[in-house]
């Protein structure tokens, strides 16, 4: 469950709002943060502290596409196919990563080391086409700066 | 970020407020070197209802994609009552598209901060909840630094510049769903639930936040704010088109040698913006077409173009809107089903599940597509997808079904011969339609 650091953080963000309720979103983020994802183990233990269902939890990490329900790779790289990066070429950016990486869109490799995912629009159309490891964003991709993005990743 | 026009003698002219080319602007002192956070200290020194009036006079309308008057908005916040009253700042910005609230976090936060606090003043708000998509994480934290900053400078918090205000601004960040960029589904996501638009009325003015008033502003409205208050409400009404004035952020994206996000003022001709400000179309190529404001505004053809500015009025006139002013450009090559396959998709990702007609029909419109796409659709699916699109439209809580069904409908009224092509069972003789 949360360490201390974030504990403490839980106790200071219930300023900033009138209901428990609210810190949903803010918690699941610290356990996703700590855990790599949400298991449903924690989704028990994020209802009891907040003092709402297990229901209620279970609703929001499905809604949102950013939280995770199982482990993903060390790596997650997102690949962004909406229309702006899709008339830049996002498409043979991810077919270079599939044969790269050995796996299709969707997998995760047999190590573990890289999930690999389409994405909807992040924001960087102006720099497409672009992928996204985690929360660093890599924009205006080659095939060749895509390798050297792989070669980069312990 | 803001490259200027490649062809600078030709294009419109115009000296960037939104986001001026000031090194290091993020950083406190330097912005407050230039005199920011002086709107603020003006705005302080006014009365609420002078502020909300002076908003009112510039005509500044919503940069979210709505277009609706920021002044009418403020004033329908209840001035007595003992609920607490919101302000939320939409920074959720997933519309396909459009990425310019990411250039204000990074390159000018502190312009937001401040606008946040005007408006927070003008509204008699005493929490700011300003939302960014969880995507954003490298900009939340940009957004983040300054704020603290601002704090330990005592302009937000107790008391702020010994006014006796005090207002407190919250970051909140969403976790991946385009829908929270709707503003009442914004509202649930701060609740801390499913993202899920409500029904109107009520009007989030009277039950918003916690069933309190609230406002809801798109970031680079905000962001006008504190220009308003310094230089007057008559100058800003005088920048660009006179009934959605003020300085626009344009961003360009798909076939343009040189895409980004340009601070323009409104009006500026869509011709300008391509081939001035983003360099042209690469290879000298033709525009087939242009979406003008972000994926869910209507298709343009590229011959249509000509005299069409960037502004609500002008686009409304082509057949379209400037929604959120994130043009994209595809060249005479583009195949136009993919395209719309591609945006269906999206849709039909993002639709939130709670209308049947959304829910349902967006699925049916992508796989309808995928069938043109293959080839594999026959000429009766092309009557069908309109079909499915029109009981889409107008038959949601929210604005997503429309912004599903306004790509589809409108490419098929324009390129309807694409579709046609696209069947196994068209005609060898059929005429192409226009």
């Amino acid at each position: 469950m949360l360490n201390e650091n974030n504990l403490k953080r839980v106790e200071e963000l219930k300023r900033r709002y009138p209901t428990t309720q609210a810190l949903t979103l803010p918690v699941l983020w610290m356990v996703q943060e700590q855990e790599g994802y949400v298991s449903e183990a924690s989704m028990q233990e994020v209802a009891e502290l907040l003092n709402v269902t297990f229901a209620h939890v279970l609703g929001v990490v499905t809604f949102y596409t950013m939280f995770h329900t199982k482990p993903v790779g060390r790596h997650h790289i997102e690949v962004c196919t909406n229309v702006s990066c899709m008339l830049r070429g996002s498409e043979k950016i991810m077919s270079h990563l599939e044969h790269r990486l050995g796996v299709k869109c969707g997998e995760t490799t047999p190590d573990k080391k890289v999930t690999l995912n389409e994405t909807e629009c992040l924001g960087a159309c102006g720099y497409a086409p672009m992928l996204a490891i985690g929360e660093a964003y890599h924009e205006h991709l080659t095939p060749d700066k895509v390798d050297r993005l792989l070669e980069g990743l312990s | 970020m803001m490259l200027p026009p490649s062809h600078p003698d030709q294009a419109t002219k115009w000296e960037n407020v939104i986001l001026p080319p000031t090194k290091d602007l993020h950083k406190i002192d330097v912005y407050r070197q230039g005199g920011g956070y002086g709107a603020l200290k003006k705005a302080l020194a006014m009365k609420p209802e002078e502020v909300i009036e002076e908003v009112k006079r510039s005509n500044l309308r919503g940069r979210g994609g709505a277009c609706f008057p920021t002044g009418l908005k403020w004033s329908f916040m209840p001035k007595a009552g003992t609920k607490a009253k919101y302000l939320c700042v939409n920074g959720d910005e997933s519309e396909p598209g459009t990425f310019k609230d990411r250039q204000i976090f990074e390159f000018n936060p502190h312009l937001l901060i401040e606008g946040t606090l005007i408006a927070c003043w003008a509204m008699g708000i005493t929490a700011a909840y300003i939302y960014i998509r969880g995507e954003y994480g490298k900009w939340i934290r940009m957004l983040e630094r300054a704020l603290e900053d601002a704090y330990s400078n005592r302009l937000v918090g107790e008391n702020i510049l010994d006014s006796g205000f005090t207002t407190q601004i919250y970051i909140h960040k969403g976790a991946g769903a385009y829908i929270c960029g709707e503003e009442s589904s914004l509202m649930n996501s701060i609740e801390g639930d499913r993202g899920y638009p409500r029904v109107k009325p009520p009007f989030p003015a009277q039950v918003g936040l916690w069933g309190c008033p609230t406002t809801i502003n798109n970031v680079e409205t905000i962001a006008n704010v504190p220009v308003i208050i310094e230089r007057g409400a008559a100058w800003y009404a005088g920048v660009g088109s006179p009934k959605h004035p003020g300085p626009l952020l344009v961003g360009v994206s798909g076939h343009v040698n040189q895409p980004g996000v340009y601070e323009m003022p409104t009006g500026v001709p869509l011709l300008e913006i391509i081939h001035k400000w983003s360099g042209g179309v690469p290879g000298h190529k033709g525009i087939k077409a242009v979406i003008p404001g972000g994926s869910s505004t209507m298709v343009l053809r590229g011959e249509a173009l000509e005299g069409v500015r960037m502004d609500a009025d002008s686009l409304k006139a082509a057949g379209s809107s400037v929604g959120t002013a994130g043009l994209i450009v595809m060249d005479e090559d583009t195949d136009l089903i993919a395209v719309i396959t591609r945006i269906a998709k999206f849709y039909y990702h993002e639709s939130c599940g709670q209308c049947t007609p959304c829910r349902e029909g967006t699925g049916w419109l992508w796989k309808l597509l995928t069938r043109f796409e293959a080839g594999e659709a026959r000429m009766s699916d092309v009557a069908l997808l309109m079909d499915v699109a029109n009981n889409i439209e107008g038959n949601t809580i929210c604005a997503l079904g429309d912004a599903a069904a306004w790509p589809v409908q409108s490419m098929l009224r324009q390129f309807r011969d694409e579709f046609e092509r696209r069947t196994v069972d068209r005609p060898d003789d059929a005429p192409v339609s226009a």
